[in-house]
């Protein structure tokens, strides 16, 4: 099937078909293998939901609901960007990966981290890592949490400075989503009381109210001008506001915007795939790109193992493994409910991943590889860009990319790195095309644009403060005041330290690209999953079917081998582009301390894993060995 | 399906805490325990809710 897509130029309808095929059959037989076989789910066992059923965290609940609920909480900013990114390689290993990936390995850990979980109460996988493998599994999962989610959140802000940046539009908007925040909290709370629905339609015409109030900022010379950010003052504003949300009540910001994001996120995937669906835009790159040696400019790296790394989201998500061991497995009414909340969730977002990865890849590649390389690639003028990508073998002109610039209302679209900007330039082609004829181009842009940002911050500002708890967690066996969590001097301090932790990383993104901090994140993400994998392998086995261990066994290998890889090839490589230590020596000062930094940090993502998969295989063996000696001696 | 059913399975899909849902249990299961009100049953939940990993993703 992926096959017969490789003709000269191919229509979005081959990938979506192949993709919709991979699924089906991935779920209709692999799943309810795992379903039957594996975890044989009885609709007789009754649930956590229904044995601890205490109408707060307990609630049995439709599996409809469920999935909704579960898809709104693993689908964020990652399975967009992630693919964007990898389009450099051509969009048939991001496609392939994204398929096989998912139906293998990320919707098989989800499923079966969600099946460990319903049957030990609805246990979190730092707890499932203490008890089924070790303590040492255990305290390595908390850290590695902790490590991933600062990554996490200091390149997602990442992205979102690189699409602010020099942008009034686009600041104004995503500024003024903060006061409608607000203003819909004290709305909550006071005006009308509790009624969620109305505040949240109010809240969405007001972001569109935002949107044409940044078009007006940006077309009225003294405004723009004051909106006109530089990246690190985004970077600081953005870090003042994570520490706000992190110490602000809940009710007064993170819960209004959450509300708020849900209903945009869940808006803007199904009008994607509406518009992706009827439009069937051809795929302007070529299938596979003369990059998968190694010398990509979006980012540095061979196709193994740094596609694997830069999708992580969307084929294989670690952090989804704290979902199914967090709310869902508290909600679901039924065993088998399992299968279409926990395999089909991941499913479909793996579809959301295949849907930006179209979109990025119905650009033309001249203008794809001019908003995502860096300026030390292609200069900061449309003339020096056009001749840098030409010369790379795709074509375009300066007069293409001003025109387009001009259209989606930006000043320049030149080094936009970080994803958002070529996949909202995307996304703004086919709802344009879709919705308005062609027409609109620069609101459609700046929709994607607030979607994106959007979506990004209400991760900035939860993942903080739920680091800010589990920082918390940790200082409080230290001094116990720092562990209680309303002394507000100790709120305050872990605040700070957990903002400080990932604006350090942020801020070393701003002066030293995009392109070391995103395979972090993507080693850091399939570390956990490493992590999550090692768990589901633990529990099949103790379950007393090694045989069937192989469901877990598989991706597991898969993940060590490829993070192992990255993480070598990423502190050590020769090539200065790709091996920090190697880049550390061609500059001075605080850009090589940054080197040496991601060097540790990648260094610790290794070690993290090697322990746990180490102290995994020693329970394994242990679990399997009695079991024989019992046959042995009667 | 009715109106009110699709309203409530949107709030609970967009993670709204359920109040009602709360009280029948205790009438329920608990009668003679207090229930707590609307307003703190609100605040109660959506402060569990960001303080722990589990409950939003990349």
């Amino acid at each position: 099937m992926l096959a017969l897509s490789r003709g000269e130029t191919v229509s979005a309808a081959w990938l979506l078909t192949a993709a919709i095929a991979t699924y089906a059959i991935g779920y209709r037989f692999y799943s309810r293998f795992i379903a039957q076989r594996v975890f044989q789910l009885d609709a007789k066992r009754t649930t956590p939901a229904v044995r601890f059923n205490d109408g707060r965290d307990y609630v049995p609940t439709n599996r409809v609901i469920v999935f909704g609920h579960h898809f709104a909480a693993i689908a964020g900013p990652g399975p967009l960007v992630g693919p964007t990114l990898a389009a450099q390689f051509g969009f048939l290993p991001g496609t392939i990966w994204l398929l096989v990936g998912a139906v293998v390995g990320g919707a098989v850990q989800d499923f079966v981290i969600l099946c460990a979980s319903i049957r030990r109460d609805g246990k979190s996988l730092a707890a499932m890592a203490r008890e089924e493998i070790g303590p040492v599994a255990g305290g390595m999962a908390l850290f590695a949490i902790l490590g991933i989610m600062i990554i996490l959140i200091a390149v997602l802000a990442l992205v979102i400075v690189n699409a602010l940046k020099s942008s009034p539009w686009g600041t104004v908007t995503l500024l003024l989503t903060i006061p409608i925040a607000l203003f819909l909290g004290v709305y909550l709370r006071w005006v009308r009381p509790h009624r969620v629905l109305e505040a949240t339609a109010i809240g969405v015409a007001l972001l569109i109210g935002a949107l044409y109030a940044g078009q007006w900022a940006a077309a009225t010379p003294v405004v723009a001008k004051m909106f006109t950010l530089s990246p690190i003052v985004l970077a600081w504003s953005l870090m003042v506001y994570g520490f706000a949300a992190s110490v602000l009540p809940v009710w007064l910001l993170l819960a209004p915007r959450d509300y708020l994001s849900a209903f945009v996120k869940i808006g803007v995937v199904v009008a994607l795939g509406i518009g992706i669906l009827f439009l069937l835009p051809p795929l302007k790159m070529p299938a596979l790109t003369r990059y998968i040696d190694g010398t990509g400019p979006v980012f540095a790296g061979s196709l193994f193992p740094f596609a694997f790394i830069t999708i992580a989201c969307g084929a294989v998500s670690g952090f989804h493994a704290l979902i199914s061991s967090g709310t869902t497995p508290k909600l679901l009414e039924s065993e088998p409910d399992a299968r279409p909340v926990g395999y089909g969730g991941m499913l479909t977002e793996s579809m959301v991943a295949v849907m930006a990865l179209i979109a990025a890849c119905a650009l033309t590649p001249g203008v794809y590889f001019a908003i995502n390389s860096p300026a030390s690639a292609i200069g900061t003028t449309v003339a020096s860009a056009a001749t840098a990508v030409s010369s790379w073998g795709f074509q375009v002109s300066p007069q293409d990319l001003t025109n387009l610039a001009h259209q989606v209302g930006e000043a320049s679209l030149l080094s936009r790195t970080g994803g958002a900007p070529s996949l909202a330039v995307g996304m703004a082609t086919i709802f344009s095309g879709f919705f308005s004829r062609g027409g609109a181009l620069a609101l459609w842009y700046h929709f994607a644009i607030m979607f994106e940002a959007l979506f990004i911050l209400t991760v900035l500002d939860a993942g903080t403060r739920v680091g800010r708890f589990i920082l918390q967690d940790l200082l409080g066996h230290i001094s116990p005041a720092l562990g209680r969590v309303s002394w507000y001097p100790g709120v305050v301090l872990a605040s700070a330290l957990f903002v400080a932790g990932w604006g350090v990383f942020l801020i070393q993104g701003v002066t030293g690209g995009f392109n070391s901090l995103w395979p972090l994140f993507g080693i850091a993400n399939q570390l956990l999953a490493a992590i999550a994998l090692s768990v589901g392998t633990t529990v099949i086995i103790k379950m007393g079917k090694p045989r069937y261990a192989l469901v877990t066994l598989v991706p597991l290998v898969w993940l060590v081998a490829v993070t192992s890889t990255a993480s070598v090839e990423k502190i050590f490589a020769a090539d200065p582009k790709l091996g920090l230590l190697a880049h550390a020596k061609t500059v001075t000062g605080s850009l090589a301390f940054a080197d040496y930094l991601d060097a540790l940090v990648a260094g610790f993502f290794l070690v993290s894993v090697l322990v746990v998969v180490f102290d995994a295989v020693r329970v394994w063996l242990r679990v399997i060995s009695p079991a024989v000696d019992l046959v042995a001696q009667p | 399906m009715t109106l009110r059913e699709v309203r409530d399975a949107v709030l609970r899909i967009i993670g709204a805490p359920d109040y009602d849902g709360y009280v029948a249990h205790m009438r329920e299961h608990h009668p003679d325990e207090p229930v707590i009100s609307r307003d703190a049953f609100m605040r109660e939940r959506l402060a569990a809710r960001y303080e722990r990993p589990g409950a939003r993703c990349c």
